[in-house]
């Protein structure tokens, strides 16, 4: 079984567009995941049933006891996060600042504070319209842990794979470089750069492919809207002539994109058989530099 | 703790659920149009991929490497006690009998390993995470810090350019914050100090989704927050309907155009060319100064 994640380092170039394609392509061969989590959207092309759902528990929250607390304010001094106040009567847990790491808690000296568990999101198994599976979640608005949502969605997608005897694993990766996309690299086989030639897109795809390289994992690359600047397109396909990155293909500037999307379907339904060629060369080529 | 504001400045986050929807393009062109006649501080606080940068000439004044905090093992003052490990919520702690392994990258800083060690044997030390750089040009001051690759934790990096350009304004200024996309911490971070949120957004399903979450995000902070639709004309109504029905203002819509795409994927502000992107412009700079 082999992981395929998708990532693009700037946000908007399209990375669950060509993603939700490949896993129509793959049809039954694959486990899709979305391992973008805070702004999960695959599912809004594939249709799934929810059919498996659980909360995500994840990280901690501090709760001050009011009846037991002396007033003695070492919980605030010792908060590193500014998050505990007081209005002189009372003190009061910043529930948008606390960070859980439990410190106020150990130290009250009445044991006035306790951690209490947080719902950090759900986390759904489904079946999609193109009967395969998707393995996704949502983070719940505002909350940490992300790159720890991620690891299961992972996770799971993996054992499903493996038990199933799939042959990949496709995920969907977020924007950036920090802590779920450093969760969505680990452990996978193959990565696929989704870009677009601007000053933006050039200058966010090297960072993230310098992340990639500290995974040592295999990389290509698919150049979303070629044509809205051949200069930079020049300067990408120089790029990753000189980095040994795969290239998959060129796609253009087109509404093809956000029709789908408003359809609700992946690029390859929606009667654009010009932009289905070239995303189905490009799975083609994924298949083939996979296994090399 | 961090130093609040003078009464006068209002400090405005651009932010959004879903990334590639305009924020950096609004937030560029904002600062440069309204430097016109205010003094603007604009922080790119998208310190995984900050792009800010790319648009807005400016000269470097300033620059230094931030660190965040993290415990160093002292061997010879251990005594494998395991009280470390017992008050790390974060498994950052490993305690081996022989050896107190340390991982930089699950550590919040809280220092509770470092100051309940009873042989301090855990002293915190700086570990680099990235590098902010003040650049000045005219009325706009522009601060970016950019988080360095394999660094896992961006909020630590946004709170510390936070605290930088709080000590910037003077009386008139506006701060303009470039946001990172998504709903989770470091949007949080980026947003929780602001007066006023604009959401950038686009009339997809994708568009929509996200705007939903980053709804939800702005009611938990409490925050006054509008929306701004981008590349208004392709997609659907949803955006629209939605923010009718939950009373949720479009302060201004952007409409899609090739020449917009074109002049930002070059590096160049679109204000100045394109004119019906500057009315759209107005109606956000009417937004941030009204009361």
């Amino acid at each position: 079984m082999k992981e395929i994640v998708v990532i693009s380092g700037k946000g908007g170039t399209g990375k669950t567009s060509l993603a939700a394609s490949l896993a129509f392509l793959s049809g039954e061969e694959a486990i899709i995941a979305d391992c973008d989590v805070d702004a999960a959207d695959m599912h809004l092309l594939l249709s799934p049933d929810f059919g498996h759902r659980e909360d995500f528990c994840s990280g901690q929250l501090a709760v001050i006891d009011s009846e037991i607390c002396t007033l003695c304010g070492l919980c605030m001094e010792k908060c590193r996060f500014d998050a505990i106040e007081t209005n002189g009567s009372g003190y009061f847990v910043k529930t948008i600042d606390c960070e859980g790491c439990g410190y106020c808690a150990r130290i009250c000296p009445v044991e006035a504070i306790s951690m209490k568990d947080q719902l950090a999101g759900e986390f759904y198994i489904s079946t999609t319209r193109i009967n395969n599976t998707l393995v996704h979640a949502k983070l719940a608005p505002g909350a940490e842990n992300s790159g720890k949502l991620v690891a299961k969605v992972k996770k799971e997608a993996r054992r499903m794979a493996e038990k199933e005897n799939k042959k990949y694993v496709i995920a969907d990766g977020s924007p950036g470089i920090g802590c779920p996309v450093i969760s969505s690299l680990s452990g996978a086989d193959f990565v696929v750069i989704v870009t677009e030639p601007s000053v933006s897109g050039i200058h966010d795809m090297k960072r993230v492919y310098e992340l990639v390289r500290k995974f040592d994992i295999k990389t290509s690359c698919i150049i979303n809207k070629h044509d809205l600047n051949p200069e930079i397109t020049g300067q990408i396909m120089d790029y990753i002539e000189s980095e040994s990155i795969v290239y998959l293909c060129n796609i253009p500037y087109s509404s093809a994109f956000t029709d789908a999307i408003t359809r609700g379907l992946t690029v390859l339904e929606n009667g654009h058989p010009d932009m289905a060629k070239l995303v189905k060369k490009a799975w083609e080529k994924i298949k083939q530099n996979i296994n090399d | 703790m961090t130093i609040k504001l003078q009464f006068g400045i209002v400090k405005i986050a651009i932010a959004s659920g879903k990334g590639g929807t305009g924020k950096t393009t609004l937030a560029t062109n904002l600062a440069v149009y309204l430097s016109g006649d205010r003094n603007i501080i604009l922080a790119d606080l998208d310190v995984e991929e900050p792009n800010s940068g790319l648009f807005i000439r400016a000269e470097k004044i300033y620059q230094e490497t931030r660190y965040k905090m993290i415990p160093g093992w002292v061997e010879n003052a251990c005594t494998f006690c395991g009280i470390c490990q017992d008050v790390c919520n974060f498994n950052a702690i490993l305690n081996l009998g022989t050896q107190i392994l340390i991982y930089p990258e699950l550590c919040h800083s809280c220092y509770a390993c470092s100051e309940l060690c009873p042989t301090e044997a855990l002293p915190m030390q700086k570990q680099r995470m990235g590098v902010l750089t003040h650049y000045k040009n005219g009325k706009i001051d522009f601060v970016e810090s950019r988080l360095d690759i394999g660094q896992e934790q961006a909020v630590p990096l946004i709170d510390q350019t936070l605290k930088y350009i709080d000590t910037l304004p003077d009386n008139d200024s506006i701060v303009i914050l470039d946001s990172p996309p998504g709903t989770s911490c470091p949007v949080i971070e980026a947003t929780k100090d602001a007066d006023k949120v604009i959401l950038v957004t686009e009339p997809t399903p994708f568009g929509l989704h996200d705007l939903r979450l980053a709804v939800e995000t702005m009611k938990i902070l409490n925050k006054d927050f509008v929306v701004v639709l981008n590349r208004y004309g392709i997609g659907n109504k949803g955006v629209e309907e939605y923010c009718e029905e939950n009373d949720i203002r479009i302060i201004a819509t952007i409409s899609d155009s090739r020449q917009v795409a074109e002049l930002y994927s070059s590096g160049e502000l679109v204000y100045d060319k394109v004119t019906a992107f500057r009315d759209s412009l107005d109606r956000i700079k009417n937004y941030i100064l009204e009361n």
